[in-house]
């Protein structure tokens, strides 16, 4: 079952927290919402949970108006930040709660419950309280619950945002395995963490300021985005205002090539490309300033370069003999790893 | 600890006792060796006797036991029901009506009780709602009266209770009667209890509005108290009275035991 958006605007207040959003979900798909906080995601996975009542447009679920039905019809699972694991209840009574509320035979209940927590791995501590489980294993109880009702729709609010970073990327590799074993739960998760988007969606939607900025697969968002929010924001990004010219176009007083179909020349653009395709040395495209900032990560070195007054920053493997701060460097990008976006908001 | 040193800290218990012991303990000791005595003519009373307690705990005082626990029980049920139901609804209400509500609630403790005991017999003299002459309207005044606390507390529990439960359970499929009973309640029960103790402990207590409402056959035991010293018997009032402070410590105590059974956190 697949979820669709429909203009769905939503407003607090008389401020509008998400601006007529449209983006159609597949059945058995992963959608990324990424955005920072305040840009409307969170808003968007509570309208489909029935939490938040848009002020107009339609949510549906397959075929289905869901827009004007209360929660608890809406047979969707949902996992939140804060997992909201019943402290009164056993981990089992917890998995156990959707399937009373729906009445299922206490048989059945049994063998689904026992099914859920083997799915997730927590089958041994179907007595304990959640008080008595770490982080990790309360996530993991909070899947179960939501997987027990074999919803068709799972969401998925910041599931990992309160694990440390170890257990989280152990959480990642752990959801994938779920989504791979229920390939036909639609899943729809929300974050403001670009790893765990990039490695789990099918496609991100990119949100920000309340609107949905750029939608695609994680490949399309990171080899081409299509404005500099998304280009910051999935993955990081120099962003440098140009001009186009010929063959390419000038930054700074430097002409750099590149492929410029998309826009005119002599037109104002911004010029997009990672640290890490950024190379130290002579080369292609090559730009020389002076270093600002040099950051030690353990196998790369992060260097901040001012050319001509624009900082470009390089992420490049661990200089065995990096420069001193103010020392002249140069730097050079491949012209084919580079795209051009609109002029705007870029050079910050 | 804010005092360290062992001698400070020796200085501070010393002022507490003497603070403390004349102030809360002493009287409340003297009650229980005058409920022993039948003579008191020296500093302490004299004359020990257990014959204060056979009267304390039979015939009219018991029946004045027995009403005071009927009275107390169903007030605080009642004040509960009403305060934890106005509470949860307010939760959903915006701040200002949230306000006025609150307000409402304690308006019964702002006003001096014996007001409420006055108001409640005016209103309820008439029919159609003739309860003067029956017990009912002292259960209904002591209602009144406790339901502010009931109130109180279960608001402020309430307005801590993070909403993610009660909608993580209706994700889960649960009707918002479902949520209640299995969700919001249960997690609520500490302040519940803790309300519920209130409630009864002052609801045994309550004197003043009940002596403007009872009727001869609804006696609470505070008025026997009253009235038995009123009349001279001291020694009697104070075994009467050891007898009402011993069922509400009784009753406190099992009260207090549900909570720490219930208590998750």
């Amino acid at each position: 079952m697949g979820i669709r958006f429909d203009g769905v605007t939503v407003a607090y207040d008389g401020t509008v927290v998400l601006d007529a959003l449209d983006l159609t979900v597949a059945p058995g798909e992963v959608m990324a919402l990424l955005g920072p906080s305040g840009s409307g995601k969170t808003t968007a996975l509570r309208a489909v949970a029935g939490f938040v009542r848009p002020a107009s447009g339609r949510v549906f679920l397959g075929d289905r108006d869901v827009t004007d039905l209360p929660p608890h019809r809406r047979g969707i699972g949902m996992v939140v930040q804060s997992y909201a694991l019943f402290p009164h209840l056993r981990v089992e009574d917890n998995v156990a709660f959707g399937l009373k509320a729906r009445r299922v035979p206490r048989a059945e209940i049994r063998t689904r419950v026992a099914e859920a927590l083997d799915l997730t791995g927590m089958a041994a501590h179907a007595r304990r309280h959640p008080r008595e489980l770490s982080g990790g294993q309360q996530q993991r109880v909070a899947i179960a619950r939501a997987l027990a009702v074999r919803p068709d729709v799972l969401l998925l609010d910041e599931p990992l945002s309160a694990l440390d970073a170890r257990l989280r990327s152990g959480m990642l590799t752990e959801l994938a395995r779920l989504h791979r074993e229920l390939p036909d739960v639609t899943m729809l998760y929300v974050t403001h963490d670009q790893v765990e988007a990039l490695t789990l969606a099918d496609r991100i939607a990119v949100m920000d300021r309340a609107r949905l900025q750029a939608c695609g697969t994680p490949r399309e968002l990171y080899r081409a985005p299509a404005d500099a929010f998304t280009a910051s924001f999935v993955g990081g990004a120099n962003l440098l205002p140009v001009t186009v010219d010929g063959k390419g176009a000038r930054f700074a007083g430097t002409h750099v090539e590149l492929d410029t179909t998309a826009a005119a020349a002599g037109a104002r653009a911004t010029l997009c490309v990672r640290p890490h395709l950024v190379g130290v040395g002579d080369g292609p495209n090559r730009l020389t300033g002076t270093l600002a900032e040099i950051q030690w990560r353990g196998a790369t070195h992060r260097l901040y370069v001012d050319v001509g007054g624009h900082q470009v920053m390089a992420d490049v493997r661990e200089l065995r003999e990096p420069p001193g701060l103010g020392d002249a460097v140069t730097l050079h990008f491949a012209p084919e790893d580079a795209v051009l976006l609109p002029a705007g908001v870029g050079d910050e | 600890m804010l005092v360290h040193s062992r001698r400070a800290r020796r200085a501070v218990w010393a002022v507490f006792l003497v603070l403390f012991l004349p102030l809360f303990a002493l009287p409340l000791l003297v009650v229980l060796a005058a409920s022993f005595a039948t003579h008191w003519s020296g500093v302490l009373p004299s004359g020990p006797t257990g014959a204060h307690y056979r009267a304390a705990t039979h015939g009219e005082a018991l029946q004045a036991l027995t009403t005071s626990l009927v009275t107390a029980s169903t007030a605080s049920v009642l004040a509960l029901a009403a305060g934890t139901w106005a509470a949860l609804a307010a939760a959903a209400l915006k701040r200002r009506y949230r306000r006025v509500l609150d307000a409402l609630f304690v308006l019964p403790v702002a006003v001096p009780s014996v007001v409420v005991g006055l108001a409640t017999l005016v209103a309820f003299s008439q029919p159609p709602f003739l309860l003067n002459g029956t017990r009912w309207i002292v259960i209904a005044a002591h209602t009144v009266l406790v339901t502010a606390f009931a109130h109180q507390s279960v608001a402020a529990a309430a307005a801590r209770l993070d909403p993610a439960y009660a909608q993580a359970a209706a994700s889960l499929g649960a009707r918002p009667a479902r949520v209640l009973w299995t969700v919001q309640l249960p997690l609520l029960l500490p302040s519940l209890t803790a309300a519920a103790g209130l409630c009864f402990a002052l609801s045994m207590g309550e004197l003043s509005a009940t002596m403007m409402l009872y009727p001869p056959d609804w006696t609470p035991l505070p008025v026997l108290v009253y009235a038995a010293t009123d009349r001279g018997a001291l020694f009697t009032g104070s075994a009467v009275a050891v007898v009402l402070m011993t069922a509400t410590l009784l009753v406190l105590l099992a009260v207090s035991r549900i909570r720490t059974k219930a208590s998750y956190r």
